[in-house]
């Protein structure tokens, strides 16, 4: 088996190269019917019924994004109703400052709840998947850098409590997988 | 499939083309005329500009809206094409995303030096003046500062989180240490995991679904400041959806105009922007333009059918007042001129898409004019009527501001990759878990 990185410090995991999407795609559920949990597979582009494949549900992103709006439309009310209601109310042309005057601060509750919740989708985005870093393991694989050209990765960390050296090694094997390497953690981790 | 990685990136990590080199010594130039201008304004005082009672929003916020309205086609390829599913629109979807920023910034300028003595521009911000008096929220001015911002960090979020597998690839292909380090930061340690492509593609396609009633809002937004006035020709239901029809009619042509001599000059694009590509923008550019025929007529229909005596001449003053041939220009340009592209060889044909394109460009901006500049200078009283003058520092502003858009476009060009390469691969055959073809793949094909 191949190594990458420093081999006298811990591993991380057994990772593989394959060839197309397609064979990426049945390995991947391979892995995912033998019950490993920590694992992941690499592509240039997400690939569809990816998650299915992987066992993966779906995203907590929208959720933390609801919350996100929800916040804003708050925001929102509370940052055109208090002012104008409380703090300093302004009449204009005579329109009173009331209840039904509410419609008129739609536009901003309106703009704020998609301000908050794009926010939310690009930072509860880069949160959920642990970004930005300096680095990671799996970089210091010279072949991964393939990943975002035309390359498809399947990595197996070596914490999950299914894993085995041997058989997690031939479970790659049996799915079409090549260059199985080693690779091993990085010395500032 | 490496193939797209391979065209698209080249254009980044070849040495500096000479054409380049030759056009950005021509729009930084320009672009040094805006900013003396805009200096020469601040030092001086709003007077040299041209505006004056009674038009006392002149070219300023004609500008503003030409430049806001340029926008939004890209954010319409980027986000309701998207939802809808037009794969089509993923070669084009970069280029038209960043022309969107660019826009936008140059539209910002305008309302910012607008309000005259630009370092009490805060006062816009939803705090306490320095009277401690609040803002009145009930007024589509300060909507619009709503609106505007938040179109802009929102099309700043959206292009830069579409960038960041691609800024991965050129991170990956780098060789000096400079473009791996500068790249691989702003790329933020992206891996392509299908555990971060899950909640990538979550983000994504929220913030398609975010954009798509923000683009048409902001547009809507921009439309009130004119008709929740009481001016004629200005007080009418039919601005929002003209607003943004108008809007995407000018960005669409604004798109093609960009992209047209893209690829003329990199010859490798023309595999990914193709003719059809081209064909279809000029589709949206006939309907949208269309659209917009319309607006005009109900416009002038309702005039004469809503019997209003001020409704009636502000629009007889449009058509046959001192600024006639601003009118007729506008009709010309945005409703005569792309009815061309009903011709199928009309939409094959790049120097007729070419001239039709400037000829909406300029007609939309006649618009906008139209639109601001002649009803604030005919409005109820004659006593109270006067005309507009744009003055040497309007004009050179103006003319600036298309060197800050252009200079901007060039250097993301030169810097960032103008196509979405994760997306193009994923529409090809080979992307597909269920595709087992062999020697089919595009790059052959080529």
């Amino acid at each position: 088996m191949e190594i990458a990185g420093n081999s006298e410090l811990p591993s991380y995991a057994i990772a593989a190269q394959f060839s197309s999407a397609a064979e990426l795609y049945h390995a991947a559920e391979k892995v995912r019917d033998q019950g490993y949990r920590f694992w992941d597979v690499f592509s240039p582009f997400p690939i569809h019924g990816m998650d299915q494949a992987m066992g993966l549900g779906r995203s907590f992103l929208s959720k933390l994004v609801f919350l996100g709006g929800l916040t804003g439309a708050l925001t929102g009310l509370g940052l055109t109703w208090i002012p104008s209601s409380i703090l300093y109310p302004l009449i204009v042309q005579g329109k009173p400052v009331d209840f039904f005057s509410i419609p008129a601060y739609f536009p901003i509750i309106f703009e704020l709840v998609i301000l908050f919740s794009a926010l939310t989708a690009v930072y509860g985005m880069l949160i959920l998947n642990g970004l930005p870093r300096w680095h990671h393991p799996m970089f210091n694989w010279d072949r991964f850098s393939q990943v975002s050209a035309d390359g498809f990765f399947l990595a197996i960390e070596v914490r999950d409590p299914t894993f085995d050296e041997r058989r997690t090694r031939e479970l790659l094997e049996n799915a079409g997988a090549q260059h199985i390497t080693m690779i091993h953690e990085d010395s500032d981790l | 499939m490496e193939w797209i990685g391979r065209y698209v990136s080249s254009i980044v990590e070849v040495p500096t083309p000479f054409w380049w080199k030759v056009s950005i010594a021509i729009t930084t130039p320009l672009m040094l005329v805006c900013f003396f201008c805009l200096t020469y304004l601040v030092a001086t005082g709003i007077g040299v500009w041209g505006n004056n009672s009674p038009v006392n929003w002149a070219w300023d916020i004609t500008n503003f809206v030409f430049w806001i309205g340029i926008g939004h086609a890209g954010t319409l390829i980027s986000a309701i094409l998207f939802i809808t599913r037009q794969r089509w629109r993923t070669s084009i979807n970069r280029a038209a995303e960043a022309m969107t920023l660019f826009a936008v910034i140059c539209a910002g300028l305008y309302p910012m030096l607008h309000v005259g003595r630009v370092w009490m521009v805060w006062f816009l911000a939803p705090v306490p003046n320095a009277n401690a008096i609040w803002q009145n929220f009930r007024s589509p001015l300060l909507w619009d500062v709503f609106a505007v911002s938040t179109y802009f960090t929102v099309s700043v979020l959206f292009w830069y989180t579409g960038l960041i597998p691609d800024l991965a690839t050129l991170r990956d292909r780098a060789k000096s240490k400079i473009a791996k380090l500068s790249y691989g930061l702003a790329a933020l340690g992206w891996r392509g995991g299908n555990r971060q492509w899950r909640n990538y593609e979550m983000a994504y396609l929220l913030l398609a679904g975010l954009s798509t009633p923000l683009v048409l809002s902001v547009h809507s937004v921009v439309s009130f400041d004119f008709a929740t006035s009481v001016v004629p020709g200005w007080h009418t239901t039919i601005f929002p959806p003209y607003f943004v029809a108008g809007a995407v009619f000018g960005g669409f042509a604004m798109v093609l105009t960009l992209m047209i001599p893209m690829s003329y000059i990199y010859p490798s694009l023309k595999h990914l922007i193709t003719p059809e590509h081209i064909d279809k923008m000029c589709k949206i550019i006939l309907f949208t333009g269309s659209l917009v025929g319309y607006a005009y007529l109900m416009e002038l229909f309702i005039a004469w059918y809503g019997g209003n005596f001020f409704e009636r001449a502000a629009f007889y003053n449009r058509a046959f007042g001192p600024y006639w041939w601003c009118y007729w220009s506008m009709k010309f340009c945005n409703v005569v001129a792309p009815q061309i592209f009903w011709f199928p060889s009309m939409r094959r044909n790049l120097w007729v898409i070419m001239v039709t394109c400037m000829l909406v460009n300029a007609g939309m901006w006649f618009e906008r004019f139209v639109i601001i500049g002649t009803t604030l200078a005919r409005d109820f009283m004659p006593s109270a009527w006067g005309m507009f003058h744009p003055t040497w520092v309007d004009i050179w502003t103006f003319v600036g501001t298309f060197g800050l858009f252009l200079t901007l476009f060039l250097l993301f060009i030169r810097f960032l990759p103008m196509i979405c390469m994760f997306e193009v691969k994923a529409v090809l055959p080979e992307a597909d878990p269920h595709y087992h073809g062999k020697g089919t793949s595009h790059k052959e094909a080529h």
